[in-house]
């Protein structure tokens, strides 16, 4: 009903309206537009500018960086080989008050010679004046070994085998309890489901810390402190967002589906299986991709529980343990941090569809 | 709706039952049936039911229990009972005090800054003229993809006070840069600056909320003579608050479990001068540095009763300033 007397309002809203001022409407709607997409890019900028300098910190080198003056990018003093010599490029003022990049040859007090780089046959080139004045020219000069540097000493493979055990092993129990969970709740009449709901929302409520002094206790009573498993074993008892995720998803797959499956004499579990599972792809994707991103991210609990064993922490501890024995070389640092971002962010650029539906439970209970 | 033909297919078929078995009584074999249904339902919801208490009620209980002994997983000493004295040392302790100071500071600033940028950002993005809308709220979501401890790194190195480039920019404009992270004052808006690259969500659910506000509406306020900021002020803003609430809950939620932050800065020394010493920290250093967890527990216990307190207060403001009416339509 609201759609149907929405949508020819929304028509009269597109219709051109003269402006106050008496112009056109199309060319001020226009003008109107770049303002705000020029606005917003403006602020995209500020925003990402720190991705920024952390592309162009990883590509510098230690001299690069020592040197507060110099240029953003990561560039380098240029240099040209000469008869064997190896000389430095300057920026030479030239009497008609033009500039221009010249190789010193004989740096002098009054009298300096140059040539020109790109025309050494015309022989040397006097130049007046003091040559510390001059101003080094710069060339491009982009580290890329850093990023191997930084895959090396961080133990990159390592730090990635060890999040994808975490990730996927967690992915696959989270994914098969809250299907569970949430088959329940949206397909049966279960006893207190009310309570259930209300309780699942309280769990997300709750601090992680509160829990986690008789946790720790008891996963290091049984043997598990130092390894994958309490990262692993409780996702495989729902957790409450992704129930609340495939409970929607249940709720708009029609119900006359697993009837028709009932009648022809399929218990619950197989009607799930051969029924439902199939419709729901999407949202199975989803949780993994959620549960994927968590794992990745996820800090405090692998610190703790893989405090002891250096060889098992997934990424995120890896990093920071990365960033406390490197802390002097900012450049390796932000190496570092664009190796443990590229495969999150092309992942999603992959998939932004799923991320950018957004999690909103606000309007469960209601 | 749905509810009703599921009935009517339940009876449909029960009644085909009683047909072949006239002698049967129907109410109780259909009772039976929708008792064995919720029945095969608790054991499909039986995952969460062990879990909520394997990970929640029980260490929830352990840990209040916990709270009245000393004890820890390094002596081997046998635990023993100390009554009050953890509960007695948490409203002593001037760790304790430095922290609520610490996270109300930083919350102050943070939490509305957690509501205002992503609800800022949504507004632009919502604007029928903006260009290349898609790509715009793909990237301003992408930063809060970002491994946490990656963007500390990233902040920590863009605001360093000497190889920066916010320092650089400011100097562009002739201000000169505080040393941010060094600062005692200057290190919450620096937080506050990487906490912005968390707001994705937010801002994905204010897109959604702005947009499902009918245009009749704003119409409406355009003939009445309303101006933009009036428009937004009476039509976006109450149309919206649910989505507020639920947003500064989460963020609460947040502030409550900050640690990554200033631990990853820090090394959870609690620099600069204690500026960063928040409670979690506090309760990391006593429960795993320390061991003491039997204090840990109490200091766990202690933010659980704050946070279900401030959480409530939250919730019972609501009903002056949320209004549900209209999230249904």
């Amino acid at each position: 009903m609201a759609v149907t007397v929405s949508r020819p309002d929304q028509r009269l809203r597109r219709a051109p309206v003269p402006g106050p001022d008496g112009a056109a409407p199309g060319k001020r709607r226009r003008f109107d537009g770049w303002m705000i997409t020029g606005f917003t890019i403006l602020v995209l900028v500020v925003f990402l500018m720190p991705m920024g300098y952390m592309a162009v910190t990883s590509l510098k080198s230690e001299q690069q960086l020592a040197n507060l003056t110099g240029p953003i990018l990561p560039m380098s003093p240029a240099t040209f080989e000469y008869e064997g010599q190896q000389l430095d490029i300057m920026t030479v003022p030239l009497p008609d008050g033009s500039e221009m990049d010249l190789a010193m040859v004989q740096p002098g007090r009054q009298v300096s010679q140059f040539i020109d780089p790109a025309n050494p046959e015309a022989g040397p080139i006097e130049w007046e004046g003091n040559w510390r004045v001059l101003e080094p020219a710069y060339e491009l000069d982009p580290q890329w070994q850093n990023f191997p540097r930084a895959w090396e000493n961080m133990k990159f493979p390592l730090l990635l085998r060890n999040t994808m055990i975490i990730a996927g092993l967690g992915t696959l129990g989270a994914v098969a309890s809250s299907i569970l969970v949430g088959y329940g709740l949206a397909r049966f009449k279960v006893p207190f489901a009310r309570s259930i709901m209300v309780v699942l929302i309280a769990t997300i409520i709750l601090p992680g810390f509160a829990t986690l002094v008789p946790k720790y206790a008891l996963f290091f009573r049984i043997g598990w402190v130092g390894t994958f498993l309490p990262l692993i074993v409780p996702h495989f008892f729902a957790n409450a967002f992704n129930v609340f995720l495939f409970r929607q998803y249940f709720l708009t797959i029609p119900r006359e589906l697993d009837e028709a499956a009932t009648i022809d004499g399929a218990g619950p579990l197989r009607t799930l299986w051969s029924v439902i599972l199939p419709q729901m792809k999407a949202a199975i994707v989803a949780v993994s991709l959620f549960h994927f991103y968590f794992a990745w991210n996820d800090f405090f609990e692998p610190m703790i529980y893989l405090a002891s064993r250096a060889d098992l922490q997934p990424i995120s501890v890896g990093l920071r343990t990365f960033n406390t024995l490197y802390d002097s070389q900012p450049n390796l640092i932000q190496s570092g941090a664009l190796l443990a971002l590229i495969i999150p962010v092309l992942v999603f650029l992959f998939a932004q569809r799923v991320f950018l539906q957004g999690i909103d439970l606000s309007g469960v209970q209601k | 709706m749905r509810q009703g033909t599921s009935r009517l297919v339940a009876t449909a078929t029960t009644g085909k039952g009683a047909v072949e078995h006239p002698a049967a009584p129907f109410r109780p074999n259909r009772n039976s049936l929708a008792r064995r249904r919720g029945r095969a339902g608790l054991w499909f919801v039986m995952p969460w039911i062990i879990g909520f208490f394997l990970w929640y009620a029980i260490p929830m209980l352990a840990s209040l229990w916990f709270s009245f002994t000393d004890f820890n997983l390094v002596s081997n000493e046998p635990t023993e009972f100390v009554g009050l004295d953890n509960w007695r040392k948490l409203v002593t302790d001037p760790d304790v005090r430095e922290a609520v100071v610490v996270t109300f500071r930083y919350g102050i600033i943070a939490l509305p800054v957690a509501i205002l940028f992503p609800m800022g950002i949504a507004y632009l993005l919502v604007k029928r003229n903006l260009r290349a809308r898609e790509t715009f709220r793909a990237l301003f979501f992408m930063p809060s993809i970002i491994p946490f401890v990656a963007a500390v790194l990233i902040f920590g190195g863009v605001m360093n006070s000497q190889i920066g480039w916010v320092n650089k920019i400011l100097d562009l404009v002739g201000i000169e840069g505080p040393r941010w992270f060094l600062d005692k004052t200057f290190v919450y808006p620096a937080l506050v600056f990487i906490s912005l690259w968390g707001v994705g969500n937010a801002m994905i659910i204010f897109i959604a909320s702005m947009n499902s506000v009918p245009a009749t509406l704003y119409d409406a306020a355009r003939i009445d003579g309303a101006s933009e900021w009036q428009s937004f002020r009476h039509v976006t803003l109450p149309l919206i608050s649910p989505i507020i609430f639920y947003n500064l809950v989460i963020a609460l939620i947040g502030l409550f479990n900050y640690f990554v932050v200033p631990f990853v800065l820090y090394n959870g020394s609690g620099e600069p001068g204690g500026a960063t010493n928040f409670y979690a920290l506090h309760f990391f250093r006593v429960g795993f540095q320390f061991f003491d967890m039997g204090y840990a527990a109490t200091l766990a216990w202690g933010l659980f009763v704050a946070a279900i307190a401030i959480t409530g207060l939250l919730f019972w403001s609501a009903k002056y300033w949320v209004h549900y009416e209209f999230a249904r339509s």
